[in-house]
Parts: C-alpha cells; sequence; structure tokens
C-alpha cells in the first residue's frame, strides 16, 4: 500500500467512518428527549378535546425528533466545551466519532423535517411552537446564553419547558391557562435542579470557561438563589390544584412534595462544608427529577382518568 | 495507479456503514409506512371507496 492511501485511510478515519447507529442516537441526548415525550404526553392526554391515537403518535413522534435534533445542534455547537468537561467528553464529537460538520447537518435535517410533519400532519401552531423551541435551545441558549450569562439556564429553561404546551396545541390548536402553567412549573423548576448540579461540578464548568452561577457568583449566591427558586416552585406546583384544574389526589401530592423539595433546598442552603454540603446538593439533584416525574406521572393519571 | 482507488475503508468503517445504511433504510419504510396510515385517518376510511365514484355518474 503505498503513503497515499495509507494517508487517505487516516483521512478516512478522521471524517469519523467508524460512526456507528448508537453515535447519532446519542446525539439526540435519548435521556433528554424521554423526558420531553413524557412532560409532552401530559400536555397531549389533559388538553380538552380529542385526537386520534395516530395523530397523537405522529405529534410526540415530532416533538422527540425536534427535542433530539435541538440536542445535535447544541452538542455541534458546544463540542469545545464538551471536549474540556469530564461529563461530556465522551460525546460522539469530542471524541472524534462524527465529524462536527455530520452533527450540523443531522440536526437541521432532523429540526426542519419535525416542524414539517408536526405543522403539515398535526397543526400549524404546534409545529410553530416546535419551531420556535428548538430555535431558542439551539440559538438562544448554545449559541448565545450559555456562554454570556449566568442565567443562561434561568432563560434558555423555557426551551425545556415549552414540550406540554406544544403537546396541548397538537388537540386543541390553541393555548390555555393549564398549558402555562405547566411551562411555568418546568421553568421554575430548572434553576434549582441545574445549580444543584453546578456547585458540584463547579470546577468542570471553570474549566470550560461557562460562566455559571456558581462560578460567577459563588456557592453561597447559588445556595440562596436555589432556596429563593424552590418558594416560587412549591406554590407553582400546586396552582394547577388551586386554580381547579385538578383533583384533590394531584392537590395533596404536590403539597407533599413541594414540602420535601423546600426541605431537600433548606439542607443546601444550610449545609455549606464538606461531605455533608456534596451529600445535600446530590439529593436536591436526584430529588428534584423525581418531583417533576411525580407531579406530571399524577397529571397524566388524571388525565387519562376523565 | 493507487491514487485511483480514492477513500479505501477498513472492514470496521464497512460494517458501521452497513448498519448506518440498514438504520435509514428502516427509518425510511417506517416513514412510508407511517405517512400511508396518515393519510387514511385524515381522509377518512372513505377514501378506500373508490367503487362507489362511478355509480353516480351513471345515475346522474
Amino acid at each position: 500500500m503505498s503513503l497515499i492511501s495509507e494517508e487517505r485511510i487516516h483521512r478516512a478515519d478522521q471524517l469519523s467512518g467508524f460512526a456507528g447507529v448508537e453515535d447519532y442516537w446519542a446525539l439526540l441526548k435519548p435521556r433528554v428527549m424521554s423526558l420531553v415525550i413524557f412532560t409532552a404526553l401530559v400536555g397531549l392526554v389533559r388538553a380538552p378535546g380529542e385526537i386520534h391515537p395516530v395523530l397523537g403518535f405522529v405529534a410526540l413522534l415530532c416533538i422527540a425528533v425536534g427535542a433530539g435534533a435541538s440536542g445535535a445542534l447544541n452538542m455541534w455547537w458546544d463540542a469545545d466545551i464538551d471536549a474540556r468537561m469530564d461529563r461530556t467528553r465522551t460525546r460522539p464529537i469530542p471524541s472524534g466519532r462524527i465529524a462536527p460538520r455530520e452533527a450540523m447537518v443531522f440536526g437541521l435535517l432532523l429540526s426542519g423535517a419535525s416542524v414539517l410533519m408536526l405543522g403539515l400532519l398535526v397543526g400549524m401552531l404546534a409545529g410553530a411552537l416546535l419551531a420556535f423551541t428548538i430555535f431558542f435551545y439551539a440559538v438562544i441558549y448554545s449559541m448565545w446564553l450559555k456562554r454570556a450569562t449566568p442565567q443562561n439556564i434561568v432563560i434558555g429553561g423555557a426551551a425545556g419547558a415549552l414540550p406540554p404546551v406544544i403537546g396541548w396545541a397538537s388537540v386543541t390548536g390553541n393555548v390555555t391557562l393549564e398549558p402555562l402553567l405547566l411551562f411555568a412549573l418546568i421553568l421554575v423548576w430548572t434553576p434549582p435542579h441545574f445549580w444543584a448540579l453546578a456547585i458540584l461540578k463547579k470546577r468542570d464548568y471553570e474549566r470550560a470557561g461557562i460562566p455559571m452561577l456558581p462560578n460567577v457568583a459563588g456557592d453561597d449566591e447559588t445556595r440562596k438563589q436555589i432556596l429563593l427558586y424552590s418558594l416560587v416552585l412549591a406554590p407553582v406546583g400546586v396552582a394547577p390544584f388551586a386554580l381547579g384544574m385538578t383533583g384533590w389526589l394531584y392537590g395533596a401530592i404536590s403539597i407533599a412534595l413541594g414540602a420535601f423539595f423546600l426541605l431537600f433546598a433548606w439542607q443546601v442552603y444550610r449545609k455549606r462544608e464538606g461531605e455533608a454540603a456534596e451529600r445535600a446538593c446530590k439529593h436536591l439533584f436526584a430529588y428534584s427529577i423525581l418531583y417533576l416525574f411525580l407531579l406530571f406521572a399524577v397529571l397524566l393519571g388524571e388525565g387519562m382518568a376523565r | 495507479m493507487t491514487n485511483e482507488k480514492g477513500v479505501v475503508l477498513t472492514e470496521a468503517q464497512k460494517k458501521s456503514r452497513r448498519r448506518r445504511s440498514l438504520a435509514i433504510g428502516l427509518v425510511l419504510a417506517f416513514l412510508v409506512i407511517l405517512f400511508y396510515v396518515v393519510t387514511i385517518v385524515k381522509l377518512g376510511p372513505g377514501v378506500m371507496k373508490k367503487s362507489e365514484l362511478p355509480a353516480i355518474a351513471v345515475v346522474a
């Protein structure tokens, strides 16, 4: 074999010819996608009116693919950051399995396809909302806010909060107070959830040069902000019941879950040194996922029982 | 000439390419079925009853 061929083989390696299906799947951030599907399903089920099960499936599929596409675009844009963080350096682009340009084209293609399919097959408002969500996550959050301000996830959380609204709009073709409350719930939940992780991964974010709140304002200020947001979150979680949109089961569970959320946030605020502080952040991070999952699970259950 | 061979893929790369091609094929087949089913759902079961149209034309 000549030197030229060897060089070309090497170039083919660099063009990531080894990328498997699972690498493209990883670009879609499947774990985030599963949460998106779940919250969108809740919006879909709770919306008044009917949608044919096949169209309901198409709506969920498009929302999931749209979320995955924005994840791929985020990984394309943030490949330099991902390469510097322990948590993300094994992702397909920084590890060299997929070329950045491939990820960008993959993300754009899926974005266009999911928005078109949702708009044409299910509803124009739902399609427009999905397009806005992808734009907000990929451009406003990833390209602008993430590297510019410690409020990045506060504003960027809007992208993660929109799926239940899209699910709702897929059925009704409009947006009312209830889906907006679900939006508010995820929006207010996002900062304490992410900041608990940001305190734990502070060095990682510092190495990557991302201005997360603990890196910019310090751990103490972050703990205070976590507590303040939790104080807002607990009543927002109960609001669907208080406004008569849910049954007593949701009311009771949301009050209990909100009280526990405040308790975990208080532990983060109070324990500031050593292993106890680290443990408190880990507990709040893990509990925050359970909190959102259980609230939406009850909403789903009540919606299906109607 | 060796440079006429173009990019020479290794066995592992060929295997990855086969799996990617298979995945794309499955996705396309899934989309064909999905669009067919959605068409029936959106237009309703009446779309299948083509035989009634000429009868109406004859009566008219």
